[in-house]
């Protein structure tokens, strides 16, 4: 244990190496698994039963389709754009993934008189006695989500096909237009926190209310924005099946249609775990059980709601959805933000 | 540690603009620009300052590129083969910034100033936004009169006739 590599013990190092593996393991499963649960959940809903046959009530049915994309003839339209139908995939979904380096999932754990914080882009400072994270985590996870976007639209314009093109305008407007209301909507909670740092936020909220409770019209706001961020239903409308085939990714097949499909359930988790961290007390919860059981719990529960209203509510029109995000969230985080203001300064 | 980053993402950033530059295709030059834009992000991160380097992200490589993007998609601009090349009316702003750019460069080179090092621990935002709004408070001002102005123009030129 006494090796230095720059300054910094070996320790250091293998403990950063096996957070990010554990948690990319962990979500690319919990995305495999919210694939089954959302067809399971919708089905029982709906009074059916969901996928039955691979396996004990269809339980390997994300490795059957896994498999079954994997084996799948790609197809590359001839007159698309290669280079950006080739990217487009991967620019949706690595920031999908990546958003997780700053969300911290635990309490600070002691292996072999090292202190390790459970989130992967933070270290213990001995000298402090104190967790030392990214100061400006948020804000690097709204950068993140301005970099999907990416991925979209050049998937919809590379594609060369009206649907595509269709989907990718739409969604690239739609994100746009909602990004801005839940960045609006978070600046409630920082001027709560006095912090951009998720470390801080989940502290501050430990000491009191959880911000879900002191700020609940943001708590909303921002849940709701962000589902119309990352195109789920009700706010799904660039992949319309009923007007647009799939939207942008109609002319995807095989791999390159999987990570599209990943991505969109990658950024439902990322979404869910941002919002635990910043309104729903992080990994905080009664002391009985350890930190990230609590973070994970409350993790799935927001993913839960997710499909109960994919399953409960219709889609909506595409000018319903821009009056929606332009004309009412929008005032209504500005004046969140004021009357905020007032109540801090007084 | 530091110095080998910088160096890969400073080859990373000249390398994109100089792509974003010669490339024909519209689109691709913006991803080369979006891919430089990130690299100089993080070069802006590791000298101290990591809030110009996520507002780098989200206000260059994440609103305005996409921006650009939406233009290009929706004027159809997206056609090499179609582009002309500009005319030597087209070519002399161009030409004068780029000597202005270059002889800035050249006079720094020249002067042999010494490189500002990094500041020891990273500006926090409560820094960032007492020094952008208390001591550049009137330069800020001046900028988002200017954006004003834009706007305004923006509106009058696409109003109903």
């Amino acid at each position: 244990m006494g090796y230095e590599i720059l300054g910094l013990p070996m320790a250091y190092y293998i403990a950063m190496v096996l957070k990010v593996l554990v948690v990319f393991v962990f979500v690319l499963l919990t995305v495999a698994y919210s694939t089954y649960a959302e067809r399971k959940i919708i089905g029982h809903m709906q009074v059916r039963l969901g996928p039955m046959r691979t396996g004990w009530h269809g339980l390997l049915q994300p490795i059957a389709d896994g498999v079954k994309l994997f084996f799948k003839e790609e197809i590359i339209p001839s007159k698309a754009d290669k280079f950006a139908f080739l990217i487009a995939p991967l620019i949706a979904l690595v920031p999908a993934f990546i958003g997780f380096a700053v969300i911290p999932f635990g309490e600070t754990i002691e292996v072999g008189g090292y202190k390790i914080p459970l989130q992967i882009a933070a270290y213990y400072d001995t000298a402090s006695g104190q967790v030392v994270d990214l100061n400006v985590g948020v804000l690097y996870i709204l950068a993140l989500a301005s970099i999907g976007v990416y991925g979209i639209v050049l998937a919809g314009w590379s594609s060369n096909s009206k649907y595509s093109l269709l989907g990718g305008l739409r969604s690239s407007a739609q994100m746009i237009s909602y990004e801005l209301a839940a960045g609006l909507a978070i600046i409630s909670v920082f001027m709560l926190s006095e912090s951009l740092s998720l470390q801080k936020i989940v502290a501050d909220q430990a000491n009191g209310a959880w911000y879900a409770f002191k700020q609940p019209l943001a708590f909303i706001l921002f849940f709701i924005c962000s589902i119309a961020e990352i195109n789920r239903t009700p706010f799904d409308l660039p992949e319309a099946e009923t007007e647009l085939v799939s939207g942008f990714c109609t002319e995807y097949s095989s791999m390159k249609y999987a990570m599209f499909f990943m991505a969109e359930y990658a950024n439902m988790v990322t979404v869910c775990a941002v919002t635990t961290t910043l309104f729903l007390g992080g990994w905080h919860g009664p002391g009985f059980l350890p930190g990230w059981f609590w973070f994970v719990a409350k993790v799935y529960f927001l993913i839960f709601t997710c499909m109960w209203i994919r399953a409960t509510y219709p889609r909506y029109r595409y000018d319903q959805l821009m009056r929606l995000g332009w004309k009412v969230f929008l005032p209504l985080t500005l004046i969140n933000i004021v009357v905020t203001g007032i109540i801090v300064s007084l | 540690m530091e110095s080998a980053l910088f160096y890969i993402l400073s080859a990373v950033t000249v390398t994109g603009t100089a792509f974003a530059i010669t490339e024909k295709h519209a689109v691709h030059a913006i991803v080369y620009l979006v891919t430089s834009f990130f690299a100089l992000a993080v070069i802006f991160f590791l000298l101290g300052a990591p809030v110009v380097a996520i507002f780098e992200v989200i206000i260059y490589a994440g609103a305005i590129m996409v921006l650009f993007l939406f233009v290009i998609m929706m004027l159809d601009l997206g056609h090499p083969e179609r582009a002309r090349l500009p005319g030597i009316r087209e070519w002399w702003p161009a030409l004068a910034l780029g000597t202005v750019t270059l002889a800035s460069a050249l006079a720094l080179v020249v002067s042999r100033a010494p490189a500002i090092s990094a500041p020891g621990k990273a500006i926090g935002v409560k820094e960032f936004a007492l020094a952008l709004f208390g001591k550049y408070g009137v330069a800020v001002e001046v900028i988002s009169m200017q954006l004003l102005f834009a706007l305004v123009g923006a509106l009058y030129l696409a109003r109903k006739r």
